[in-house]
């Protein structure tokens, strides 16, 4: 029996490396063939990374939770460690943010009265779907996250989503109980945005590193370190007036933002419904996942 | 057919031991996907199933055919939210080059193992570098990729021992 068995798989042993061989090589074709392709029809593939990613969310999501809880224990440690200055510079900023909100409080007032009497037409009503952030994904190749409320819980393509301190980025593609977001620091993320006290507009265009850049400035506008960075509300994707990141270099070719927001600490993140339609319904921007570049 | 004496239930138990690498490869892949949370990592996800495309092409390649690594980067490619196929082909080039150079590697020392995945990733890292900047007709930032290897790299020891443990275990 023994022997028989080896007869026959020597026997075979040359047609199987063949078909191995063979097996292999159109594998490594297919593979490339599939590379062009989605950079020639990005729709298709989104379809397929929707559907995959839907399908393993609710694996991202349990695998998540530990990762979470590990994460959390580091950070009670190093919380522990840091007491001291922690509660220094929080009494600081507290005494800091009271006043802030003194100011806060009476520009509401005033802001309140003025409308009243211009009689300002308010923006349609937002509503806020929150999601747990289950993977950070790309590292290199591309910066976005995914989150794990999808369409049936009100998620749209191309609804804002912020957190805490700014904007995070935009709902790019939807699946039934996942979603994936460009960050802003993506390849293919482009923002219509502004300076705050200058007023002057730009487009925010990530690289794939952890800042982005402004490109587009007017002629002979410019921007200097410390100036805070705001959504300009242009092209009707977002609301006007989301903190976006505050710019940290200048330097002749390029102008850096940081943005607010700390990707590294994402948790939780909300999806803001502004009601806004905006650009990204054009068929066109479905293309390469971004809005529409601007020429 | 020509196995008589397995039974049924045998060999579905062996099948089932079999496809855990392939399982194991795309479990790593979600792993290495999570939000760790930590600043001091940066946002370089180590290439989890490089290790396992390697591992198993170095110890049980018989286990892991090349439909099966072509599966395990288009899943990579589709969750990372990457350039679709870019994965998909870098492994593809790990599995053959690893294939070809097994006698190198199979029986060594770990640190002859280890060594080899040096040269192996630094050079599928160089690869698609270059391949992304193509895509992308721009470089890409190049100290993410860096990061990303050293941070594999250092990995390395830690997932191989592990999948190892899982070999002795269950594969047997």
């Amino acid at each position: 029996m023994k022997q028989r068995q080896g007869g026959v798989a020597q026997a075979t042993q040359p047609i199987k490396s063949l078909i191995q061989r063979f097996a292999y090589v159109g594998m490594v074709m297919a593979a490339i063939a599939i590379l062009m392709f989605g950079k020639a029809d990005t729709l298709l593939i989104e379809k397929a990374r929707i559907y995959v990613t839907d399908a393993v969310a609710p694996v991202l999501n349990l695998l998540s939770r530990p990762a979470a809880t590990v994460s959390n224990w580091v950070k009670q440690g190093n919380e522990l460690l840091a007491l001291r200055e922690e509660n220094a510079r929080l009494r600081e900023a507290n005494a800091r943010l009271l006043q802030w909100q003194i100011v806060a409080r009476k520009l509401e007032a005033e802001n309140t009265e003025l409308r009243h009497l211009s009689e300002f037409q308010p923006q349609g009503t937002q509503s806020y779907i929150s999601a747990r952030v289950i993977a950070d994904a790309g590292g290199t190749f591309a910066h976005s996250l995914v989150l794990s409320a999808g369409r049936k819980a009100g998620v749209r393509k191309g609804q804002a989503v912020i957190a805490g301190e700014g904007l995070v980025g935009r709902v790019h593609g939807v699946g039934p109980n996942s979603s994936r977001v460009l960050l802003i620091t993506d390849l293919n993320s482009r923002i219509p945005v502004m300076i705050e006290d200058t007023r002057v507009r730009a487009i925010l265009a990530g690289n794939n590193s952890t800042r982005a850049s402004l490109i587009h400035l007017p002629p002979g506008a410019t921007a200097s370190p410390g100036d805070r960075v705001i959504t300009s509300g242009h092209g009707g994707a977002f609301p006007w007036g989301l903190p976006v990141g505050v710019v940290a270099a200048v330097s002749d070719d390029r102008i850096e933002v940081q943005p607010f927001v700390d990707r590294e600490r994402l948790e939780y993140v909300r999806a803001v419904d502004f009601g806004l339609k905006g650009i990204v319904t054009l068929p066109s921007a479905d293309k390469a996942g971004s809005a529409q570049k601007p020429k | 057919m020509v196995v008589k004496q397995q039974t049924t239930i045998q060999r579905i138990d062996l099948l089932a031991r079999n496809i855990t690498p392939f399982l194991l490869a795309l479990v790593l892949i979600m792993v290495s996907q999570l939000p760790m949370h930590i600043p001091e990592l940066g946002r370089a996800s180590p290439m989890l199933a490089l290790i396992a495309v390697y591992h198993w092409t170095v110890f049980r390649p018989e286990l892991l055919p090349s439909p099966a690594v072509f599966v395990i980067g288009l899943f990579l490619d589709l969750l990372s939210g990457g350039p679709v196929g870019i994965n998909a082909v870098v492994l593809l080039l790990v599995y053959g080059v690893v294939l070809s150079q097994r006698r190198f590697l199979f029986g060594k020392s770990f640190a002859v193992v280890w060594i080899g995945f040096g040269v192996v990733g630094l050079s599928a890292t160089l690869v698609t570098f270059i391949v992304v900047s193509l895509y992308h007709l721009m470089p890409v930032s190049p100290q993410g990729f860096l990061f990303q290897y050293l941070l594999t790299l250092g990995l390395f020891p830690l997932v191989s021992w592990m999948l190892l443990k899982w070999q002795r275990l269950v594969l047997r």
